[in-house]
């Protein structure tokens, strides 16, 4: 099911903001491995560390010391040009809102990580009509985020973290302004994404949302407290 | 459950005979629950006998007898409908128990039942949620179902998280009945290895002057 190499490896990860005696510990000691297919939840309360362990995961941050791979390749030591070239390969990102550029179209702002990666604006776009369609209607292509709800904004904000077969999803509170019924639209969708082989590492202080997740790692002071796998599917009833 | 007030909420679409109630009844729940068909004979029995539903005409060439609801059947089916449900407000659950005594009696970390009983309902959880994936939007019984499950188990997990961040914030417990000649038997017992969780041990004053004031 999973493949030997995970497309995202933390390992004895510890990150300090500041130094001398202000200097805090923002997460300590923290493993985890992240593979192809699989969708992990990270939980805990403000300030245990979930924040910076996503900057780390997609190479925004820098452990003060461990190690952060993504496909294989270690981001320590990398130089900012080839770190940035993973990145774009590689790492999608889902903010919590206001994800998308405004004056942009849909399609545009699904096709922008493409073309500003130097492919062609008509090979981009293609790209993101594909994308797009996955997660919309077409009818959506053309419109601007304003004149879209915010499930369908989040939707757009997927297909763009998806284009250019990317393989981690990166997703920080991917549902946070959302209802409900509109969120499990979302998170299904971020389901599917990662049935059909992405890796995903979703933060969210939500259980319910969490529980979408194969695998729930909570947080506590910078370090894993718990982490806690589906079972199967199977349930009592 | 319900099997009584699902037959005559049914009955008021028009007469109709066990067999069929049955499967109605079972439809109409999305198929979570299987429904006994003697038990549907019996209910409908004594349904008769209380006047709240009656035959409808002579048995069918099969033997098969319809019932109707009455004016009586209907008051009382609706009357069900409105009630509200019992609330579960006992105080005494179990749950809050075990964190209590965890705490009072110095046994255990209360954090253990705390991780411990995270751990299983966001399992449970997971499978709930896993099970709906599976479910279109059509199959709106079993979603229902479903997400009451869920946001129970979310209240669950909800609390845990309140009762960790109140424990930290709390001033130590007062360990019942410690022997005086010996604190080593006092020390909670700590299964699972948290580094930092447990640095508490010192008690001020004040905090067991709160700890006492508590009933």
């Amino acid at each position: 099911m999973t493949s030997p190499t995970p497309v995202l490896r933390l390992r004895d990860v510890r990150r300090v903001h500041g130094d001398g005696p202000s200097a805090s510990v923002a997460l300590d000691g923290v493993d985890l491995d992240l593979h192809a297919g699989e969708l992990v939840a990270v939980t805990g309360r403000s300030g245990s560390g979930k924040s910076t362990l996503l900057n780390l995961a997609g190479g925004l941050d820098v452990p003060t010391s461990g190690s952060v791979e993504v496909a294989g390749e270690r981001l320590d030591g990398l130089s900012r040009t080839r770190l940035a070239e993973l990145r774009r390969r590689h790492v999608g990102y889902v903010f919590q809102a206001d994800n998308l550029l405004p004056t942009l179209t849909a399609l545009e702002n699904v096709a922008l990580p493409l073309e500003l990666d130097g492919v062609a604006v008509g090979a981009a776009r293609g790209a993101a009509q594909r994308s797009l369609e996955r997660v919309l209607g077409p009818e959506h292509a053309g419109r601007y985020p304003d004149q879209l709800s915010g499930g369908e904004q989040q939707r757009v904000a997927i297909a763009r973290a998806l284009i250019g077969e990317r393989t981690l999803l990166l997703a920080d509170e991917p549902t946070g302004a959302l209802d409900e019924v509109t969120a499990e639209g979302v998170l299904r969708l971020l389901r599917e994404a990662v049935d059909a082989g992405a890796a995903a590492l979703m933060v969210t202080h939500d259980p319910a949302q969490a529980a979408w997740a194969d695998r729930v790692v909570r947080l506590r002071d910078g370090r894993v407290q718990s982490a806690v796998t589906a079972e199967g599917s199977e349930v009592a009833s | 459950m319900g099997v009584r007030e699902g037959l005559l909420a049914l009955l008021h679409a028009g007469p109709s005979h066990g067999y069929q109630l049955r499967g109605d009844l079972e439809q109409a729940v999305g198929g979570l629950w299987s429904v006994n068909v003697g038990q549907v004979y019996t209910t409908l029995q004594r349904l008769e006998r209380d006047e709240l539903v009656s035959q409808a005409g002579s048995a069918d060439a099969d033997g098969r007898v319809r019932y109707a609801l009455t004016d009586a059947g209907r008051a009382e089916v609706v009357g069900w409908l409105v009630e509200p449900q019992p609330r579960r407000d006992d105080v005494r659950d179990e749950l809050v128990l075990k964190v209590l005594l965890a705490r009072r009696s110095g046994l255990l970390d209360p954090q253990a039942v705390i991780d411990a009983q995270r751990t299983a309902t966001m399992r449970a959880l997971q499978g709930f949620t896993r099970r709906r994936t599976t479910l279109a939007s059509a199959d709106l019984e079993q979603v229902l179902a479903l997400d009451r499950l869920a946001l129970r188990a979310r209240a669950e997990l909800d609390w845990l998280d309140l009762v960790e961040q109140r424990l930290e914030d709390a001033p130590p417990p007062v360990v019942a009945s410690a022997p005086a000649t010996s604190t080593a038997t006092s020390e909670p017992v700590d299964p699972v290895d948290r580094a930092g969780t447990n640095d508490r041990t010192d008690q001020t004053p004040a905090g067991v002057a709160a700890e006492l004031e508590q009933p």
